[in-house]
């Protein structure tokens, strides 16, 4: 079995928004039967086939790397968590439907990650008061994930759903809304399974058949030490 | 009409703690999580509200402002309301947020919340049994009987949350105590959390690709029809699928460790922070007060034994008691009257205000600590209880340091409650766990260079 290549792709959000479900349904296929709480980071590989149906498919490993806690901990363990931020290739933003400040909170998590500061300041202020530049220019490719659809009552829908359109504008991202729960919302062939597809593909075509010389030395090294060292690429 | 005037004031300044209670909610507890329930950030606001209406009254007891008819009965009034939410209000919400949480029995909320709010009056009223609070002519219902099972409930809390906080607060304060952490400790144990995060993913890929193997070669013998090839995928899978659960345990231990060396490493990075804090002016500050405090709690522990031992109970409060010694002793001459009314007024005034603000503080922390966005509202409601019986109990432990006049009205407006076994309470539980929390942190720090040194 030869090593397949790989890519890694953060999976960033509140506490308690499903983010631990929504790796297990990616992975596995399967609801995840107990929840809890995510200490530290959990991660779970999919095998991606890109460009499938073409000549050109190629089999990657795709490592979802869900980080566990809130935006407000304490200063010692967003250091740590800053550990698995390196060399990553692509970010899952996932927020609650029914919490309006998980939504609000994601701007602190992608600041967080991308830029590794500590203290997000206010540069990003909860009011929606944005510097937009800051994530057209990013390079990442983001994918937003609204979770617990189900429970928005109907005549809320129009509502979330119009709030959540700002949103990926915002970070210029493709969203998903869906209930980690139920299987059927990631049933291939759906427009979620598609979108989702599509962002692996744009993830890994960004990593492996990108040209652009600046992207490689961007997010692999930090203020310390290298940690390239350590993976196999 | 002065009766009129007064409760202006009264409510006035209520509505104030009430707007500074609905603030401190909004801004630090709920920083970051979204208020959907109202209904409890009211409830913490009215009980943050009235428990600090009751300090206000003691001051305006010791200064004498208000005429005393009237600040009687607000006592009263005061003492009615807070009772009546400590024991009916807020238990009856924590019921219900907690049932609401509970899928299960989403159905028939009110019946159940109503079902656990009986459950905690009975244990409520049990409590009274086994301890010698009341005189027996006190009849069922009276205000005594709550007001001694609340005042149980918040010393027991102010002695546990003194105990350990008169006992970690050296402990915090005092650089002597840090470990010495150096940053190639740091980068060392990153690198282990990181290598045991690629062993993870190097052994998850494994078992993708197998079971994707699994899947696909299960595919393709389904085409096929002789019997052979079916025994032989038959076997085939079940060592595949032996090796998967082989391969999954393995994966389990691996991430039980990589948890546990994440909570090394942040343990590391905090302790790093404090070395550096410890450092600065103001570290260096509270590393002086460190020492202070750590003489001030010796002289605690030591005045608790004495007192549980002899059973001794103070007769006079300090504030009369320094008074008599500058007298007697110094020969400093001074009108004594006017002077204990300023002075225990800025004594109360301290300890009301340094209760207020360590209790609010302490809650925080523990709020952050302990809470998701499933919890946080059965939390908040539990940290109002609890705050709001720790206000009841300092009121009837303040009374010890008072001079007599003032005492009166807090007699009066409590009823005969036997305060001395307050004090006696207080001191045992404050030993206790003092005495346990030394003990707890000398394990913690004793257990913390070993793991340090196993790596």
């Amino acid at each position: 079995m030869a090593t397949l290549d790989r890519v890694k792709i953060l999976v960033l959000g509140d506490s308690g928004v499903g983010k631990s479900s929504l790796v297990h349904l990616l992975c596995q296929n399967q609801v995840l039967g107990n929840p809890s709480w995510t200490v530290g980071c959990s991660v779970d590989v999919r095998i991606h086939d890109y460009k499938e149906g073409t000549p050109d498919e190629k089999t990657f490993y795709i490592e979802l790397w869900d980080v566990g806690g809130s935006v407000g901990s304490a200063s010692s363990i967003k250091s740590t968590r800053a550990v698995f931020y390196n060399s990553v290739n692509g970010i899952v933003l996932v927020h609650d439907l029914t919490n309006k400040k998980s939504s609000q909170n994601l701007y602190r998590w992608t600041l967080e990650a991308i830029y590794k500061d500590s203290s997000p300041t206010g540069i990003i202020v909860s009011n929606g008061e944005y510097d937009r530049e800051q994530f057209v220019e990013n390079p990442l490719p983001l994918l937003l994930i609204g979770t617990k659809f189900d429970q928005i009552p109907e005549n809320k829908r129009n509502e979330v759903l119009t709030r959540t359109a700002f949103l990926s504008e915002d970070f210029n991202a493709e969203e998903i809304n869906l209930d980690c729960t139920n299987p059927k919302y990631l049933a291939a062939g759906t427009t979620n399974a598609v979108k989702l597809s599509r962002f692996y593909d744009k993830v890994i075509e960004k990593r492996y058949f990108t040209k652009d010389p600046s992207q490689m030395a961007g997010f692999t090294d930090r203020k310390r030490f290298n940690f390239k060292s350590l993976h196999y690429d | 009409m002065s009766f009129l005037v007064d409760s202006v004031i009264m409510f006035t300044s209520q509505v104030l703690f009430f707007g500074f209670g609905w603030l401190f909610f909004m801004r630090q507890l709920f920083k970051d999580y979204e208020v959907r329930q109202y209904v409890v950030q009211v409830v913490f606001s009215v009980t943050f509200a009235f428990s600090c209406t009751m300090f206000e009254l003691i001051i305006f007891e010791i200064l004498g402002a208000l005429s005393s008819s009237s600040r009687y009965f607000h006592w009263k009034l005061n003492l009615y309301v807070i009772l009546l939410v400590l024991i009916f209000v807020v238990p009856f919400y924590i019921g219900y947020f907690v049932v609401s949480n509970i899928r299960l029995l989403q159905k028939q909320r009110l019946l159940f919340a109503c079902m656990v709010w009986f459950t905690f009056m009975y244990f409520f009223w049990k409590l009274g049994d086994p301890f010698p609070i009341l005189s027996p002519k006190h009849g069922i219902l009276s205000i005594e009987q709550l007001i001694s099972r609340v005042g149980v409930i918040g010393v027991t809390l102010m002695a546990l949350l003194s105990g350990f906080g008169a006992v970690n607060c050296p402990y915090t304060y005092m650089s002597y105590f840090l470990r010495n952490v150096t940053d190639s400790d740091i980068l060392a144990l990153e690198r282990r959390l990181l290598q045991t995060m690629d062993m993870i993913v190097s052994k998850k890929k494994r078992i993708a690709m197998t079971r994707r193997q699994m899947f696909q070669r299960g595919e393709d013998q389904n085409k096929q029809t002789r019997f052979w090839e079916m025994i032989k995928s038959v076997t085939s899978t079940q060592t595949g699928s032996e090796n998967l659960s082989q391969i999954q345990q393995e994966v389990d231990a691996l991430e039980e460790l990589s948890r546990q060396l994440f909570l090394e490493t942040v343990d590391l990075h905090a302790t790093k922070e404090r070395i550096e804090y410890s450092k600065t002016f103001q570290g260096k500050y509270f590393n002086f007060l460190g020492y202070f405090f750590s003489i001030y709690c010796v002289w605690k522990i030591f005045m608790a034994t004495i007192n549980i031992v002899f059973d001794r109970v103070g007769k006079t409060d300090p504030v009369t008691r320094g008074i008599e010694i500058t007298v007697n002793y110094l020969g400093i001459q001074f009108d004594v009257k006017f002077w204990s009314q300023h002075i225990s007024f800025i004594l109360v005034g301290i300890i009301i205000v340094t209760s207020i603000r360590g209790l609010l503080i302490t809650l925080t922390k523990f709020f952050y600590a302990i809470s998701s966005s499933k919890s946080s509202n059965v939390i908040v409601l539990v940290l109002a209880q609890i705050m709001g019986m720790y206000f009841v109990s300092s009121v009837l432990l303040m009374r010890m340091s008072m001079p007599l006049e003032y005492r009166s009205i807090v007699t009066e407006v409590l009823g005969e409650l036997q305060f001395n076994f307050y004090h006696r309470w207080f001191d045992v539980i404050f030993l206790v766990s003092a005495l346990s929390s030394i003990l707890f942190l000398y394990l913690a720090h004793k257990q913390a260079p070993e793991k340090h040194m196993a790596l």
